[in-house]
């Protein structure tokens, strides 16, 4: 290289250093790493699954391979779709009520200390009590089945939401509370403009807990109600599965509930993004 | 320029009279001892002290969130729904508005909707330089920039009186010299009256006609130092002679109301 040339680069926008350059490197492979390195993970999982059954003759009613599964959700895919509605069902009402339920507890617990003195105790312990453990009784004093189902998905689900939701109406920025009493606000002015817009991160980020635990709820709820025929839901038709040893369908059972659990908790990631990507840290990419 | 005598401060009419104002917390520990003061239309008051004086304490018996232990405090013509706006040292932007939905708050709050005090609201906005960002979030701003908004929410609604608790503190020199001259910029605009709490004696002194020296252990008023130099005051006023002496008579007092208790 000649000297005109060492000026002439000189004068253009200073060059990229040896640390950008690795900065750089660093975050093209963060970028996709993020979605190749568990994607390979996954199909070496499968390859080795594969050829574990293969190779050591496993019978497919000790471990089906990979492929059996595939099939068996392919042929079976009418029952196990209409499972999956019934489950998703379950679990979509449970989590609306949970929201609704945990976001009016926490506002009546915040508007009133009295209310929050008196119930938040019970509702820890309604919380930290397995639900195993009380939805035989539930299932006893509920006719419906569905009612029981729902009450034992909400149980699961609406604390989360109500636990975050009272830290989130709580943690009001402390001036601007000052604030709004200076300037006179009522009680429903200060909900409305200060505490629930204050909360709302919070609550987002129970919801997404919410979401999988109201699944969790639904499923663990079927097995206990374990009443069979149509109109049951995933969790029966993995019990039912097992009964008769067909462990393939057990496998494609369990792998819709992972894909829903998956497809719940990217589908509430996302409404929480768009709701907080104007204005909350936790949404805002560094401009770095 | 020669330093006239006193002002005619005493021309204006008051806004607010704090009478032998005492504040005691757990009943033992003397945050403020027997203040008084009057506040005058139009009068830029400074509260000056070392931590600890009560400075704080006085802005918020007087923002009303929170109660004299003795004494009163009482408004020329009775409370009103208009007496106050408030500056903070932090911005305390609510980070889910919009610039103009902040400033636009106490309209709101006194159920007036946006489209009514629309122009109150842009018009304030112009005042601080900010008309161009009333769709920005606060994220979105400088710490100049909010402290701006802040201060525009503060007077939009015009009030009989803006607190000030030492909002250019978190700031760097350069912002805090540019917004002490926008107040001042803003105060002979609409003619407020300011109580400005703050720790610097220079700010004290360049922005405000009195000056209330305060000192700590127990919190009280130890002096009173009038600025009788004219407004507006620019960099001129900042680099005058006039200016260092009464820094130096400020920064004073100071020492007397810090040495008491050393």
């Amino acid at each position: 290289m000649s000297l005109t040339d060492t000026r002439a680069t000189a004068a253009e926008p200073v060059a990229l250093d040896a640390e950008d350059l690795r900065r750089l490197r660093l975050q093209r492979f963060d970028k996709i790493g993020k979605w190749l390195l568990p994607l390979a993970v996954l199909i070496l999982t499968i390859i080795g699954w594969d050829r574990l059954v293969v190779w050591n003759d496993i019978p497919h009613y000790i471990l089906p391979g990979p492929g059996l599964v595939w099939t068996t959700l392919v042929t079976d895919w009418a029952m196990l779709f209409e499972a999956l509605l019934v489950t998703l069902q379950i679990t979509m009402m449970a989590l609306a009520v949970a929201v609704i339920g945990g976001v009016g507890l926490a506002v009546l617990f915040t508007q009133s200390r009295l209310v929050e003195m008196s119930f938040y105790p019970y509702a820890v312990i309604l919380q930290v009590t397995p639900i195993v453990a009380i939805a035989p009784l539930i299932f006893i004093y509920v006719d419906s089945r569905t009612a029981g189902l729902l009450m034992c998905a909400w149980l699961v689900a609406f604390f989360p939401v109500l636990s975050n939701t009272t830290l989130g109406l709580n943690s009001a920025d402390h001036n601007l509370r000052d604030l709004f009493r200076i300037y006179g606000a009522t009680r429903w002015q200060t909900l409305r403009y200060l505490r629930l817009p204050s909360a709302l991160p919070y609550f987002l980020g129970g919801l997404r807990i919410a979401g999988g635990l109201a699944l969790i709820g639904a499923v663990v709820a079927e097995y206990v109600a374990g009443t069979g025929g149509i109109g049951s839901g995933l969790a029966f038709r993995i019990l039912e599965a097992g009964y008769r040893l067909n462990i393939p369908r057990m496998f494609a059972a369990l792998l819709l509930i992972a894909v829903t659990g998956v497809v719940i908790f990217a589908g509430l990631s996302f409404l929480s993004h768009m709701l907080l990507r104007k204005w909350h840290e936790s949404a805002i990419k560094r401009e770095t | 320029m020669s330093r006239p005598e006193r002002p005619p401060l005493g021309q204006r009419p008051p806004v607010l009279e704090m009478i032998g104002v005492d504040k005691t917390f757990n009943g033992d520990v003397v945050a403020l001892n027997a203040m008084s003061l009057t506040v005058n239309q139009g009068d830029f008051i400074s509260l000056l002290g070392p931590s600890g004086c009560g400075k704080s304490t006085a802005l918020r018996l007087i923002a009303g969130l929170s109660l004299p232990s003795r004494g009163k405090i009482a408004w020329a013509g009775g409370q009103g729904e208009n007496d106050l706006g408030v500056v903070f040292q932090e911005p305390t932007l609510m980070p889910w508005a919009t610039v103009s939905e902040n400033v636009w708050l106490p309209f709101r709050l006194r159920g007036q909707p946006y489209a009514a005090v629309k122009d109150d609201v842009l018009e304030a906005l112009k005042l601080v330089g900010l008309e161009k960002f009333q769709n920005a979030y606060p994220r979105e701003l400088s710490g100049g920039m909010k402290m701006r908004v802040s201060i525009a929410r503060a007077m939009v609604t015009k009030p009989r009186l803006i607190l000030m608790d030492e909002p250019f503190a978190a700031l760097d020199e350069i912002t805090r010299f540019r917004l002490n001259n926008d107040l001042l910029k803003l105060k002979e605009a609409i003619g407020c009256t300011v109580i400005f709490v703050t720790h610097s004696v220079f700010e004290s002194v360049f922005l405000s006609d009195r000056i209330v020296v305060m000192a700590a252990r127990p919190g009280r008023v130890i002096r009173e130092v009038i600025v009788p130099a004219p407004y507006p005051r620019d960099e001129e006023f900042r680099t005058s002679a006039d200016y260092a002496a009464l820094c130096r008579e400020a920064s004073a007092a100071l020492h007397e109301a810090m040495g008491e208790h050393a």
